[in-house]
């Protein structure tokens, strides 16, 4: 890898006092007049939170929109199983919360590793956000006076996670899907289903369209567009198993990266600390137990390791381990949090415990924590019997009314845990264990959320800008509206208002066109009649063993070297020895979309194990075991590491050729400090 | 170690909607009880790639694998989503079936969603439906009023939110025995009924839902409940009776 120290990259941050920056910044841009907005032609690739609410937005305001999604519907997007809720500083529960609080928790929580001036944005929007999602009839939980609720997540001391049961994602992407439908059913959406985009076409510098694939014929098609927008969402599924739906992938922001985009910080990937621990090696996926369980779940290991032992023999049960024999390891570490310390804090202490051979679960890895709601139960059946009037309750009331409480709040998280677990988990606490969830990398924008292409924006998880190291919970959910129906319709006029003066036609006959085509074509081509031996979940759960072991929750300079290596042997095997079946003119083929993605994987895998190998300090989401303090925590270098890491590929050359540069961080609003959650 | 599992499978295959398609059968060995029900296809999947024989791998809809994008479908032993109760297919684990068994696998039988390949189903109907007036026409750009100006009776706040849950998975059309649609669009009917911010369009978009619902094709509801039952979310018949209900109105 080659580091340069500096680019002329501008990130466009207005000038001017943190709290006044969106307000003048809004003032300062473009605009396009109505009638002209209906001439001016908008791809977005993805309809997830962030692709489905700009896609709305700007067929409202009147642009002409293409929306393209892999699914058979907008409505599949993985948005739709973000489980907790969405932040905003209403402050409707008098805790004293506010746009500041929000701002500093996420700067916080992410390490001082993101944009102080994006994040700042972001707490300013997310009141909106929640106004918006009401009027769209999100069925949002509600007190018995018929005002909204709020819960707590981790990171924060305050109540303002706003939340529909455990399915809160799901609600709001069925707001903006139908949002999107209406706009449809005026044909000022054109929805392309079960296509994936394959190439970005870049004329003279500026992203004039895409090249596609129609899953269904197996056409290859081409759009051109004014301006694309990647709302594809993160790569986690880089890692094989992870808590990402099966088909998310990298494809469309990879393309980007390879056509000149910059790549932000790719070794930020979330760890979520609370997922059902894998179980055995033909398991295609990780299922998460929405964070907001850690309100009224306290986290535990036996203090002695025979119990542990006995455990995992199923000697001995979870109630048979007496309450001083529980270690409730986040609650003694991390007393002014405890169990609500943020997610990377969370899952090192859970692997901390493993390693050390406290783990529950009788798997391969002996990996798995206790999730326990039996002293929420209690608490909660005492409350509702002095509610009915109850005197003595018998235990067996107590519990029951206890159980119906935790029903109301979590119904659809516990049922799906003991479907897939075969155990109540009102009865004997949950096993969870940390899996990959989120990326905080993505695509470099500039403030106005455009990549280093002109004309190509990136919004939601594929870009990188709002969480910095770590991300809270509750607040994916808020950046990806935030950015689809508040931030970029502005932003992108500002650069649009250009083509009514200069009325450049869009056509798809451009040389560039038959050069990305050829190129698609080529590659489906080489994958299809390759013939080797070895199917793509071989290669996909190849590069996921080695992600998970040398780029997972910790790391060190010798693992990565190693990673990096066994990365790009694996890709050599690949290319010669995948076997990919059908022929180039069928339509349907599963393996050859999953094909595609795993060569893209494959590249990107060796991108992120190479960034965390340059950052030398543990900071959020990235813990380099050489960096931490004495008592295990993490260390940051603020002196040489508070940078956005951003990385630009060579044209024709390898990964390990890719360049580095930075864009320091600067922050004049919160003062850096040692994250501290004890 | 919990004792492994063998299967004969009948699976659907059908090259596209003009083919005509028709049973194969396939062996599985060595299943885990604990596995998902896509899980073992994943297994008997690479068992055809390896073998080179029986053609292509077998394809079928699926992505979250969480029971809540609502991709899945399948149509098992004569139930859609399978033999267990309020889970999709995803969710389904091979514990619930026998050691030995045979077991039968289809993509979704209606007209209305016309088959692509093998498993997967054309649900676009679907979408066309909500495309016809299933939504509020709040512009999404405008200053809205403050969330908690309008309180809303939690009851309503929360039978709304059930009636939300529906995944559009298409359950209820494939176990109506008239292939109809009618808990799909009174589940979304309902919603917005329920809430003060979606009367204001109740009666334009009952009438709009409706019409389009029989221009797909689907049928009409007989009342057998069949669909309750296999819905994956448990929703509810009684959604069809409160959509009757506001059909009827509209034409006051």
């Amino acid at each position: 890898m080659i580091i340069k120290n500096y680019l002329k990259l501008d990130s466009k941050i207005p000038i001017g006092p943190l709290n006044h920056k969106w307000i003048n910044h809004k003032s300062s841009l473009k605009l396009v007049s109505p009638s002209n907005r209906s001439n001016i032609e908008i791809i977005v690739v993805g309809t997830g939170l962030s692709g489905g609410s700009v896609a709305a937005t700007l067929a409202e305001l009147g642009y002409q929109v293409k929306v393209f999604c892999y699914q058979d519907s907008p409505r599949r997007a993985h948005s739709v199983a973000a489980q907790g809720g969405i932040n905003a500083a209403k402050n409707y529960k008098g805790d004293n919360d506010s746009v500041y609080q929000l701002f500093y928790d996420t700067i916080k929580g992410g390490d001082y590793r993101s944009r102080e001036a994006n994040v700042y944005r972001l707490a300013e929007i997310s009141s909106n956000i929640i106004d918006q999602c009401v009027a769209q009839g999100v069925p949002f939980a509600r007190d018995y006076a018929g005002y909204l609720e709020n819960r707590s997540f981790g990171g924060t001391k305050v109540s303002r996670t706003f939340y529909a049961k455990g399915q809160t994602g799901q609600q709001l992407l069925l707001a903006c899907y139908s949002a999107m439908s209406r706009q449809i059913g005026k044909g000022r959406i054109k929805m392309y289903n079960r296509y994936e985009m394959l190439e970005l076409v870049v004329i003279d510098g500026i992203a004039r369209g895409i090249i596609s694939r129609n899953l269904v014929s197996g056409e290859i098609e081409r759009y051109a567009a004014h301006a694309v927008i990647i709302a594809s969402g993160g790569y986690g599924n880089v890692f094989f198993l992870s808590t990402n739906a099966m088909g998310s992938n990298s494809s469309a922001i990879w393309k980007v990266h390879k056509k000149g985009g910059f790549f932000a910080n790719p070794c930020f990937t979330q760890i979520h600390p609370t997922c059902i621990p894998a179980h055995a090696n033909y398991q295609s996926k990780l299922t998460l137990m929405s964070e907001s369980l850690r309100n009224d779940g306290r986290i535990w290991v036996p203090k002695n390791i025979e119990d542990a032992i006995s455990i995992r023999n199923g000697e001995k049960y979870p109630e048979n381990i007496l309450e001083e024999k529980r270690d409730y390891y986040l609650e003694r570490r991390y007393p002014s949090f405890g169990n609500l310390v943020p997610r990377d804090v969370a899952s090192r202490a859970a692997k901390e415990r493993c390693d050390k051979g406290f783990g529950i679960e009788n798997n391969e890895n002996k990996e798995g924590v206790f999730l326990d709601f039996s002293s929420s139960i209690e608490r909660y059946g005492i409350e509702k019997a002095n509610e009915l009037g109850i005197k003595n309750p018998s235990l067996m009331e107590i519990k029951r009314f206890g159980e119906e409480v935790i029903e109301s709040k979590y119904g659809n998280l516990f049922h799906m845990y003991e479907k897939i677990t075969d155990k109540n988990p009102y009865k004997n606490p949950m096993k969870i264990y940390p899996a990959v969830h989120y990326t905080m990398g993505g695509l470099w924008v500039d403030y106005n959320l455009m990549s280093s292409i002109p004309g190509c924006y990136v919004i939601g998880e594929a870009n990188f800008s709002d969480h910095g190291a770590n991300r809270l919970g509750a607040s994916a959910l808020m950046q990806g509206l935030a950015d689809g129906y508040f931030i970029l319709p502005y932003t992108i006029a500002d650069y649009l208002s250009t083509y009514i003066h200069n009325k450049k036609e869009l056509s798809t006959n451009h040389v560039e066109f038959d050069k990305s085509e050829k190129k698609v074509k080529k590659r489906i081509l080489q994958l299809i009649s390759n013939n080797g031996d070895l199917s793509v979940d071989f290669f996909h759960r190849k590069l996921g063993n080695i992600m998970w072991k040398y780029v997972g929750m910790s790391r060190d300079n010798n693992g990565l070297s190693k990673a990096i290596k066994k990365i790009q042997e694996l890709r050599d095997e690949f290319w010669k020895n995948i076997f990919v079946p059908g022929n180039i003119e069928d339509g349907f083929n599963s393996e050859l979309e999953k094909a595609g993605r795993v060569a893209d994987f494959l590249e990107l895998g060796e991108l992120i194990a190479m960034d965390a190998l340059y950052r030398k300090e543990s900071c959020g989401s990235h813990f380099r075991i050489e960096n931490q303090t004495k008592e295990g925590e993490s260390l940051r270098d603020d002196i040489h590491y508070k940078h956005v890491s951003i990385w630009k590929y060579q044209e024709n050359k390898s990964i390990s050729e890719e360049m580095m540069y930075k864009e320091n961080l600067t922050f004049s609003f919160v003062k850096l400090q040692s994250r501290s959650y004890k | 170690m919990k004792e492994l599992l063998n299967f004969i499978l009948k699976i659907w295959r059908q090259k596209n909607n003009e083919e005509k398609g028709k049973f194969e059968t396939y062996r599985i060995d060595d299943i885990s009880p604990d596995s998902s029900f896509l899980e073992m296809l994943d297994l008997l999947n690479n068992q055809i790639l390896y073998n080179r024989t029986g053609g292509e791998p077998i394809s079928f809809d699926h992505d979250c694998r969480e029971g809540i994008c609502g991709m899945c479908s399948l149509y098992i032993n004569g139930r859609a989503h399978g033999p267990e109760s309020l889970i999709t297919t995803c969710q389904l684990h091979m514990r619930h079936f026998h050691n030995g068994e045979t077991i039968y696998i289809e993509p979704w039988r209606a007209k209305s969603f016309p088959i692509i390949k093998d498993l997967v189903v054309d649900r676009s109907s679907f979408d066309r439906i909500i495309i016809s007036g299933g939504y509020i026409s709040v512009n999404t750009f405008g200053k809205t009023i403050d969330g908690n100006m309008i309180p809303i009776p939690k009851e309503y706040a929360d039978q709304a939110f059930d009636a939300g849950t529906c995944i559009g998975c298409g359950a209820c059309v494939a176990a109506c025995k008239n292939r109809s649609a009618m808990l799909f669009v009174s589940a979304k009917v309902s919603q917005f009924s329920l809430l003060p911010q979606g009367k204001i369009e109740r009666k334009k978009r009952v009438l709009n839902m409706v019409k389009k619902m029989d221009e797909e094709g689907f049928g009409n509801c007989t009342n057998t409940k069949a669909c309750e039952i296999d819905c994956p979310k448990g929703i509810s018949t009684e959604y069809i009776s409160f959509m009757n209900k506001e059909y009827i109105q509209s034409f006051i």
